[in-house]
């Protein structure tokens, strides 16, 4: 059971290799409920692979992951978004032929009372059976979310209301953007994971998308942050993890972090090498 | 036959036929990512043309087997040229769609040619069999195993040494990093598709050989094989699937041996399922972990569905259900009915193919379980056939999402294979089960069509009762589709990724779509059986799985509404135009292709 002050999210020792290539390298990482912990780190460094591993995407090779000191580790994706679990991707993954409103209704799809029964067999036939009969208290379910989703989308001013019915695919790259967070909101996460959410964005709409994660973490919620933009990492993080080459190499409040000569070596060594490696390693 | 040499050689000799086809498979899947549906037809092909150098021509041997390799790789060169070059760009459907297209047209254009009876291809080889250990081995097979070597030498040859081979490897590698590096991509599809269609086309000219006979229906096998081999193999892996085939032919020719010939291909669907299963990536997986698919929803063409007014739709029901009080021939209702029945199986098809992403080519086995069920149980046991045709559609609501579940781990080509090979293995399990199915004699005198005791025998009642039936599962489809579960199987299509992440189980919403499908697949094969009153393990194909396919492209993924007019418009075009029945798959090939090539979106659009 849960540990009275156990953190929301604790990694121990997390791991994972592809081939000869150590991704992630005994990662060590706590974050308290209602925290905002921002992970950098040079291309290739591991952060996104960490984001699988904690959200059921891919498998630790070593390592545990726990929710509220529950181990969760290697737990189907599907069954961590059930727990909570939230996030978004780096390239963007909405939904192209859905509406904006059935991408984000696709978010609160947990919550659903119709997915809720796990019993083999029965449960997906009661929810075929609802969903065709449609009683008036799942169609008042589904009325109550998508109030819901208006008011999430809300939030993102008049970027996405008037293009509620519009299809995801004929979105901006910055609009589609929007719609995962929106997305991820309405799942109503206990743990939020947001990779590089300002990727691609002009100075205008990242100022307007810290404003939101700034908001996001005022209400409390938990986040754990990929960011490439050191501004924005420095303003909301209540810590910053470094990573290189699969380690943590420095972990402290956003000024410690940034003076640290061990950071400092990683982005120049990689900064300028680490593009090339890529390319060739594609 | 005696001993198991005989069965060992026997088994070799067939798998290294198999290797020719397999080959060519995966160095197309190597390069261009592409399960290529149209190498069986270019097999076909070639023992066609083998039958005109050897009986008209009477060219030698070694002359027959150039002119076949050199005739075979012209049709490939087309093929890559005019059939998927122009589709370089599009979604990962549309290659996919464009193959299955194009070996119908290949396939419909031999048979037009040469017709579809059976003809003997002589070996032009001395017939004696020397005696080697405990078996025998005859001319042919050396021949056989000649070509099967000499050809992997000279491919080994070309790859490793050549400047176009490099080419080739290099865009198998990494497409993207090759093209960067100067790699002429056109040119390496090119060289890939000429070699992978002269290996073909010599396959089949020395199967044809080796059986002695040549005929239509070799085509879609040879396809079969070639996939089986070349999957288990590992796609894309050349020398897997060499060894691939070998092993397939082994295990062929020991099942035969053990439980007779019928069960051959039996045991090459149900090899290839296992692998799919337990190894998708092929027994000799390298160490590659991500399967070789674009991340992110580009299976189905982006489209902005055409909107038809609901009045409209009402409209066209009240005319076509008043139809037969008016004074139409018996013959259009006859027309008509067809359409509402395959109707009914593209609104299944389309939930499953559109809908949900699962391109389904084996959909035509959930019409058998149907008919099958429905049948059985009116003559066997008296059920009202009302009552039967309903429990038909449960039935292969049922089986047939238990059959095709081993394909929800699957992705985008892999589904089209796997439902291809349960349909093959339904339609064998139909024709080997003779206790229950009655095996080859099929079932006859079937119940006419009756409902709450009243027989349907009249044109006009049976048209109301299947355009009634129709517009009822159109309707709970609709209802499906604009509910929670609609939205959940289109995101998983979108990008199954996303959709895990957000806790949407893959198994779960596949099946409950093939449990819906399969129903309404169910009661349009129930039907089907009761008005044709004989149905037998052909009665339902693989050419209607595609026939099925192209209505629902037709009309527009996930369209209920296209699939319906779909239906009507395949169906009725070719009474209209009075096209003779043998030119119509022919047509439904053309159809396709111009789809996929023009209007991947179909007429209403995808949803
Ligand atoms: N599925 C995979 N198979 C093999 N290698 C992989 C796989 N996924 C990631 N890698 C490798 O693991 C390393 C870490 O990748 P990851 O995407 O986690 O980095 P990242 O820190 O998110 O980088 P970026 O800032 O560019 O997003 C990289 O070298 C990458 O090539
Ligand atoms: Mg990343």
């Amino acid at each position: 059971m849960a540990e009275a002050h156990a953190p929301l999210l604790s990694l121990r020792g997390l791991t994972r290799r592809f081939g000869g290539l150590t991704a992630v390298d005994g990662i060590d990482l706590d974050l308290a409920k209602g925290g905002l912990v921002s992970i950098i780190g040079p291309n290739g460094a591991g952060k996104t692979t960490l984001f699988n591993l904690v959200t059921g995407l891919d498998r630790p090779d070593a390592g545990t992951v726990s929710l509220e000191g529950k181990d969760v580790t290697g737990l189907s994706p599907e069954r961590l978004a059930a727990q909570g679990i939230a996030r978004t991707f780096q390239l963007g993954r909405v939904f192209g032929n859905l509406s904006v409103m059935d991408n984000v209704l696709i978010g609160a799809h947990t919550r659903l009372r119709a997915v809720k029964p796990a019993v083999p067999v029965i449960g997906p036939l009661l929810e075929l059976g609802l969903a065709l009969l449609r009683s008036s208290s799942v169609k008042a379910e589904e009325e109550g979310l998508r109030e819901e989703v208006k008011a999430i989308l809300s939030r993102f001013g008049e970027r996405l209301l008037p293009r509620i019915d519009q299809p995801a695919y004929s979105l901006s790259y910055a609009n589609r953007r929007r719609v995962e967070i929106a997305r991820a909101l309405a799942l109503k996460p206990r743990l939020l994971l947001l990779d590089e959410p300002t990727a691609g964005m002009n100075p205008s709409e990242t100022a307007e998308m810290q404003g939101l994660v700034a908001e996001l973490k005022a209400e409390g919620l938990t986040i754990l942050l990929i960011e490439h933009k050191l501004e924005m990492v420095m303003r909301l993080s209540d810590r910053v993890i470094v990573m290189d080459e699969g380690q943590k190499i420095a972990e402290g409040p956003g000024e410690e972090v940034r003076n640290d000569p061990k950071v400092v070596e990683a982005y120049l060594g990689h900064g300028l090498s680490g593009t090339a490696e890529q390319e060739s390693a594609a | 036959m005696s001993s198991w040499l005989d069965y060992t050689i026997n088994g070799l000799i067939v798998g290294n036929v198999y290797a020719l086809v397999a080959v060519g498979l995966a160095l197309i899947f190597g390069v261009s990512r592409l399960i290529n549906f149209a190498q069986g037809s270019i097999y076909l092909v070639g023992a066609y043309i083998g039958w005109v150098a050897v009986v008209q021509l009477h060219t030698p041997l070694p002359l027959t087997i150039i002119f076949v390799a050199m005739v075979a790789a012209l049709v490939g060169l087309i093929i890559e040229r005019f059939g998927l070059r122009p589709l370089q760009n599009s979604v990962r459907i549309a290659p996919l769609l464009a193959t299955i297209g194009i070996s119908f047209v290949l396939d419909q254009l031999v048979m037009l040619t040469f017709s579809p009876n059976p003809r003997a291809l002589p070996s032009q080889l001395p017939d004696v069999r020397f005696q080697v250990g405990g078996g025998t081995i005859g001319p042919l097979d050396l021949l056989i195993a000649g070509v099967g070597i000499s050809s992997a030498l000279l491919l080994f040859v070309f790859l490793r040494y050549s400047k176009l081979g490099w080419a080739v490897r290099a865009a198998s590698q990494d497409r993207d990093a090759a093209m960067q590096m100067g790699v002429d991509v056109n040119r390496v599809n090119q060289a890939v598709f000429g070699i992978a269609a002269a290996l073909g086309g010599v396959s089949g000219l020395l199967v044809g050989m080796y059986y002695n006979q040549i005929d239509t229906a070799m085509s879609l096998q040879a396809t079969l094989k070639g996939v089986v081999a070349e999957v288990v193999g590992g796609a894309g892996n050349v020398p897997g699937a060499v060894v691939g085939s070998l092993l397939l032919g082994l295990v062929e020719s020991y099942g035969v041996a053990v439980f007779g010939t019928s069960y051959r291909n039996l045991f090459a669907f149900l090899l290839l399922v296992v692998v799919l299963v337990l190894r998708p990536n092929g027994l000799f997986a390298s160490a590659r972990q991500a399967p070789p698919e674009p991340l992110t929803g580009t299976f189905i063409a982006p489209s902005r569905p055409v909107r038809i007014p609901r009045w409209a739709l009402w409209v066209a029901v009240a005319v076509f259900g008043v139809l037969p009080m008016l004074p139409v021939s018996f013959y259009v209702l006859q027309t008509l009915i067809n359409a509402w029945l395959l109707g009914m199986l593209a609104l299944s098809l389309t939930l499953v193919a559109g809908t949900i992403g699962q391109v389904s080519l084996g959909h035509a086995a959930l019409l058998a379980i149907g008919a099958y069920t429905s049948a059985l149980l009116s003559l066997t046991l008296s059920v009202p056939v009302g009552l039967a045709i309903i429990a038909g559609g449960l039935m292969s609501a049922a089986l047939g999402t238990i059959l095709i579940s081993p394909s929800f781990r699957l992705r985008g080509h892999y589904v089209s294979i796997a439902t291809l090979a349960i349909g093959e293995i339904v339609s064998l399990v139909i024709l080997n089960w003779e206790s229950v199915t009655r095996g080859p004699i099929g079932i006859s005198g079937i119940p006419p069509l009756s409902l709450f005791g009243y027989e349907l025998t009249s044109p006009t009642s049976v048209y109301w009762f299947s355009f009634a039936v129709m517009v009822l599962l159109a309707l709970l489809q609709a209802r499906l589709l604009s509910s929670h579960l609609g939205r959940s199987f289109r995101a998983i299509r979108d990008d199954d990724i996303a959709a895990r992440a957000y806790g949407l189980s893959l198994n779960r919403y596949k099946s409950l779509a093939f449990i819906f499908g399969g129903f309404a697949a169910g009661v349009s094969g129930g039907i089907a059986a009761h008005l044709y009153s004989y149905i037998n393990h052909e009665t339902f194909n693989t050419q209607q799985s595609i026939l099925a396919l192209t209505v629902v492209i037709l009309g527009g993924l996930g369209n209920v509404v296209g699939a319906v007019v779909g239906a009507v418009a395949l169906v009725g075009l070719p009474e209209v135009f009075r096209i003779a029945a043998e030119y119509r798959i022919l047509i439904y090939g053309i159809v396709l292709l111009l789809l996929v090539r023009f209007r991947p979106q179909g007429l209403l659009g995808t949803i």
